[in-house]
């Protein structure tokens, strides 16, 4: 068992970044919705899904010939931004219908999380049975399909030895990164930012001190909405293939890594989004793939019993959104 | 084939019912349905078969060639004016056995059907299978390979497929003699189908003389990166996948991005152009899928599949497509049984047992256990978007 | 039940909701009072959607209203009228209507009776003791493998597996809570959902109870009596004629559903006994205020382990039965959605108020089975239905009083979103106040 867990070391951390900086950019979203409302918004993952569609839709149109190196970056840039805004837009809408409502009335958080899970069945139900048939010119009578689209030249960017990272493995990482600081600059140095900063503190006080919620809460689904938008192009980049409900597992990974790094905080999603990355392929390695999210979930469970807020707590004060 | 349903979806699992079949929507209200054949008093001069699987979910896309292939033999039946005609029935299970139950129930009480086509998974039929036996209504599935249903001593249960211990003895054959691999990494989905499938080739080779190492994928998951490590790792001769085509082309295209380049083999499961889509470009040319089933849309194994292939493509202006010839034989011996003047379940469940035609791929002929006879396991070729036919698993060799 | 006890507290209960008799006049104004707090883009056409809701919110009052000035004879009276039209709901009369496209009486077994215990035990953790708890599917896994593994391979009775399955449930329930109990909400509501995915995940991955295929071959309950329901009137035009309710078999259904009846109304009787007691009201005082219980004395981690416990048991308990109907089970029949579903069930009918709850998980598993006509359009209809019951009647369709009051002088806005895990229940917590 351990042997399997030596020999292939490097390829799991490299496979477990990888798969952690798309956790931990989905993370971003439910952290920032939970931060803000303590809601947890169950269709976040539909919002994903969403992206990945946009995402290849946008190659479908442009039917490209396989790209790699600088332009393979540029592409992706173009992806993310077509996939982030449609994802964005997609949570502003959500949270207009199925949660705004809810805030008009005070209901229950109880209430707020059945209204995702509806909006989430509805989300995955439109795409599988409407929009996808519709939008790929599917026959009816085959199911709803997976849809690809492979336009990526793999070449690798580091091979020493065992130690090999592909083109498309870096560019998720760097691009996780890169969002994470772009998105630590807009919380904690913008006035939007301070604005979500002060409702996630306290609501009464802010809306006291002239903080307009409900942009707030907009800006907030928002901007976590363009960061599934992001990862789904990033997502769309590695495996080339979606469907519709492409965002259930993730989603549910995402929010576990969310709250492994201590739910409402920023940091927190990018570390509880790595951190699980590397425990699933270091845990598949020793135990088979089997029982990867077995490992995962009692991770979480350990974890949890020593440190009841996550790795990083709830409150790191600066980065808490 | 021994699945429920492909890929667990929230949806369709929140419903714990499933999507209506077209059919029973068109014949909505059976219940004042005249044609109730078998039990009716009146002259009994049509009686109802039903066909059940997944109509309209994950998997509905090899479900509805066999139940096309039903229609078509039995069209063709009716078309000669019998004394008897059959009326062929649908009901969607989306392939789960909670909704696959009380629709069997439905089935056997409210519209009487004489004879069952299906259920096509083996889920299904692991749960409706005592439902029908003490209906006493006889049953054909097309497609429901698991080797346990033939172990409950049913008496009123058949299927015109050979079961996976058959299939998976089949393909190890091929890996060890056709391809003479000595290294083979075994990868199932963690399902009803694919598990017991891997057990059985990796089993089957080792007896071969091969060593194996093995590994699941989660078929949700959509990165199957730690299963590729541990390939490489192993550095197999070939590399055999127990799934279903979803996940077997993106776990291919994996595999070859992560530079596991060993020849790629799956089951029943596989048998589909979508491996290669999902795989991407020739990533998957040279795949060899085995499969108990025979699919020929070109006809080139017998006069009889050449007949078939060419009348179902007429009808329904589609290549026959996985299981389409097992529907069609299922169908052809309820036909045989109802031909020879039983209209009753019983009496169609008795004559099913002597029952012995030639059918498209095989000779439709029951064990005293239900299981088909035949245990020819044919394997096919991946070249492009098409699966040619390579031959029987026993004798075929790679061009 | 001690009725003259429970007269007085839902009179106590909370007299600042109804000053005076609600009356259908009030119709328009509430409809478009609802409609109101949507978005404005969505408030024209969001009027119609509400005026249903406004109308049973109003049937609501006016039975509460009604059923409060009752004496116990009344209710009595009415709690066996509902036992006889529960008796007489397989009627193929009724399953005509209500089920056109499958067998109405296997459906009224599973999921209909199945979800509504479920949901019932769901609503002891969820409602009653104001815990949220994402992976209730483990508990309704554990039972079903209970049955199975100890029918199969043991050869145990159905009757000695079913409290066998109870115990191995509420066992895990413990086993569960004690390291868990002391997270707060959302925390505990992953872990929870962990679990049952690790419960799931480990029963494919175990050989010994079969992996991926389960285990098939699970007995029957023996038959109790042959009895059956005589081919006379008035049987026959209620449409029971001939049914041996005593007799299992795999054809009809019907028996299983009178089981899962008896097991129901057991249950009912058993956590409503338990919400009048002195547990009762320290769920009520942990859900209100945590802190404020612990520092009154209320031992409030020994209740909230009583609550899981008990919670399990009941789900425990509908997996034993369902495996026992079913003859097969795998490891795919215990995924998160049923877990989702029964929580929508309980926050769908009203958290903590039982007839709401039981109504809210028969409209769960109902209403995608009615709408079968739509073919593969239902369950997306299904998703869009949870989202507007939730923005229209947000406290559920029959919440309780008090937590209707909790509304009415929230603060609205984002203060309740931001709040704890919000339950709603009663006299029980009324009576803490005393």
């Amino acid at each position: 068992m351990l042997q399997g867990f030596i020999d292939q070391f490097w390829p799991s951390t490299i496979d477990g970044l990888a798969l952690g900086s798309i956790y931990a950019l989905i993370a971003l979203g439910y952290t920032m919705v939970y931060g803000v409302l303590r809601l947890i918004n169950f269709a976040h993952s539909e919002i994903f899904m969403i992206g990945t569609f946009a995402a290849l839709a946008t190659l479908h149109g442009l039917s490209l010939s396989p790209v790699g190196g600088f332009s393979l970056v540029l592409l992706v840039a173009v992806l993310a931004l077509i996939a982030g805004a449609v994802s964005g837009g997609s949570a502003v809408l959500l949270e207009f219908i199925a949660y705004r409502p809810l805030r008009r009335r005070g209901a229950s958080r109880l209430a707020a999380l059945i209204s995702a899970i509806g909006a989430s069945i509805f989300l995955q139900q439109l795409f599988a049975r409407v929009v996808i048939p519709w939008w790929f010119d599917l026959p009816k009578e085959k199911g709803p399909l997976p849809i690809q689209e492979h336009f990526v030249e793999r070449s690798n960017v580091i091979a020493i030895g065992d130690f090999v990272v592909s083109i498309d493995k870096f560019l998720i990482f760097a691009g996780a990164i890169i969002m994470m600081l772009a998105l630590d600059l807009l919380v904690n140095r913008t006035k939007l930012g301070r604005g979500i900063r002060a409702t996630a503190q306290d609501p009464e006080t802010a809306v006291l001190m002239g903080v307009n919620i409900d942009r707030i809460v907009t800006a907030t689904f928002a901007i976590g909405g363009a960061m599934a938008g992001v990862a789904a192009a990033l997502f769309i980049m590695r495996f080339e293939e979606t469907n519709y409900f492409v965002g259930f597992l993730l989603g549910i990974k995402a929010f576990t890594a969310a709250v492994l790094g201590g739910i409402g905080n920023l940091r927190g999603a990018l570390a509880g989004g790595l951190v699980l990355g590397l425990i699933e392929m270091y845990g598949s390695s020793i135990f088979g793939s089997e029982w990867r999210d077995v490992v995962a979930f009692s991770v979480l469970v350990l974890v949890l019993m020593f440190r009841p807020t996550g790795i990083f707590g709830e409150s790191l004060q600066q980065a808490r959104a | 084939m021994a699945i429920l349903r492909l890929n667990k979806v929230r949806i369709g699992a929140i419903a714990v019912g499933a999507v209506l079949a077209l059919g029973v929507s068109a014949c909505g209200g059976g219940d004042d349905d005249s044609s109730s054949g078998g039990g009716g008093g009146d002259a009994a001069s049509s009686v109802t078969i039903g066909f059940m699987g997944d109509l309209t979910g994950e998997n509905s896309g090899i479900v509805i060639p066999p139940k096309q292939g039903a229609q078509l033999a039995i069209d063709e039946y009716n078309a000669t004016n019998p004394k008897t005609k059959i009326t062929l029935k649908e009901y969607d299970s989306q392939g789960r056995p909670e909704q696959a139950t009380p629709l069997a129930k439905t089935a056997i009480t409210q519209d009487k059907i004489v004879g069952l086509i299906g259920p096509a998974f083996s889920g299904e039929s692991a749960q409706v299978g005592p439902v029908l036996e003490e209906g006493k209504v006889p049953s054909i599935s097309p497609s429901a390979t698991n080797a346990k249903l033939a172990q409950n001593g049913w008496k009123y249960w058949h299927r015109v497929i050979a079961n996976d211990n058959v299939q998976g003895a089949g393909i190890a054959t091929f890996i060890t003699n056709g391809l003479g691999a000595k290294k083979v990494f075994v990868i199932d989905d963690a399902s009803e189908y694919g598990k017991p499938l891997g057990q059985t080739v990796k089993q089957s080779v080792e007896s071969g003389g091969a060593t194996t190492s093995v590994d699941s994928i989660d078929a949700q998951a959509s990165d199957y990166g730690s299963t590729v490590n541990k390939a490489k790792a192993f550095a197999p001769d070939a590399i055999f996948f127990a799934g279903y085509y979803a996940q077997g082309g993106k776990l291919l295209k994996q595999l070859r991005e992560g530079g596991v380049d060993a020849r790629f083999l799956s089951g029943d499961g596989s048998l589909d152009a979508g491996l290669a889509k999902g795989a991407g470009g020739k990533v998957a040319d040279g795949s060899v899928i085995g499969c108990p089933c025979l699919i020929d849309p070109a006809g080139e194994a017998s006069p009889a599949s050449k007949k078939f292939a060419d009348a179902y493509k007429a009808k329904f202006n589609n290549d026959a497509a996985i299981y389409a010839a097992e529907g069609y034989d299922a169908a052809t011996a309820f036909i045989t049984a109802i031909k020879a003047g039983n209209t009753t379940a019983e009496k169609i469940n008795a004559a099913l047992s002597s029952v012995d035609v030639a059918g498209v791929g095989k000779q439709v002929k029951f064990g005293s256990n239900g299981e088909v006879t035949a245990t020819d396991v044919f394997v096919y070729e991946v070249k492009g978007d098409t699966l040619p036919l390579l031959g029987n698993a026993k004798e075929a060799k790679l061009g | 039940m001690k009725t003259n006890e429970s007269t007085r507290e839902r009179t106590n209960g909370s007299p600042t909701v109804t000053n005076g008799r609600p009356s259908f006049a009030a119709l328009t104004p509430r409809a478009r009072d609802l409609a109101g707090r949507l978005p404005a883009a969505l408030r024209a056409p969001g009027l119609p959607l509400a005026f249903p809701f406004a109308v049973l919110g109003l049937v609501a009052d006016l039975f509460r209203d009604w059923w409060g000035r009752q004496t116990g004879y009344v209710r009595w009276a009415i709690y066996g009228l509902l036992i006889v039209g529960a008796l007489l709901l397989p009627s193929e009369q009724v399953g005509g209507f209500m089920s056109p496209y499958s067998d109405w009486a296997q459906l009224l077994f599973f999921p209909i009776g199945g979800y509504i215990l479920l949901a019932i035990g769901l609503n002891v953790v969820v409602g009653q003791a104001g815990l949220l708890d994402l992976g209730y599917v483990a508990f309704f896994a554990i039972g079903g493998y209970t049955m199975a593994v100890f029918g199969t391979k043991f050869g145990w009775s159905f009757w000695e597996i079913l409290v066998l399955g109870v115990l191995l449930s509420a066992l895990s329930g413990v086993i569960l809570g004690a390291p868990t109990l002391r997270l707060r909400g959302d925390y505990l509501a992953i872990v929870t959902l962990g679990f049952g995915e690790i419960i799931r995940i480990a029963a494919r991955n175990t050989d010994y109870i079969g992996g991926p295929n389960g285990i098939s071959g699970i007995p029957h309950p023996p038959t109790l009596s042959e009895w059956t329901v005589p081919e006379s009137e008035p049987f026959t035009t209620l449409g029971l004629a001939g049914i041996a309710p005593l007799k299992y078999g795999a054809l009809d259904g019907r028996p299983y559903y009178y089981l899962m009846l008896a097991a129901i109304v057991v249950t009912i009787i058993f956590v409503k006994r338990l919400e009048s007691s002195r547990v009762g009201r320290a769920w009520a005082s942990i859900r209100e205020d945590e802190d404020a219980a612990e520092l009154m004395g209320v031992p409030t981690f020994k209740f909230k382990l009583a609550a899981f416990a008990i919670g399990a048991a009941i789900g425990g308990a509908a997996g034993v039965i369902y495996g026992s109907q079913a003859t097969s089970i795998i490891p795919r029949n215990y995924e998160f959605i049923i877990s989702a579903t029964i929580l929508a069930a309980v926050v769908l009918g009203g958290s903590g108020n039982l007839p709401g709850v039981m109504l809210g998980a028969f409209l769960v598993a109902w209403i995608p089975e009615r709408i079968r006509g739509l073919q593969e359009y239902r369950i997306l209809v299904f998703g869009g239905v949870l989202v507007l019951l939730m923005i229209f009647r947000p406290e559920g369709l029959l919440p309780s009083r008090r937590r209707k009051a909790e509304l009415a002088e929230g603060t609205g806005g984002m203060g309740s979103l931001g709040a704890e895990v919000g339950g709603p229940t009663t006299h029980a917590a009324a009576e803490v106040g005393k």
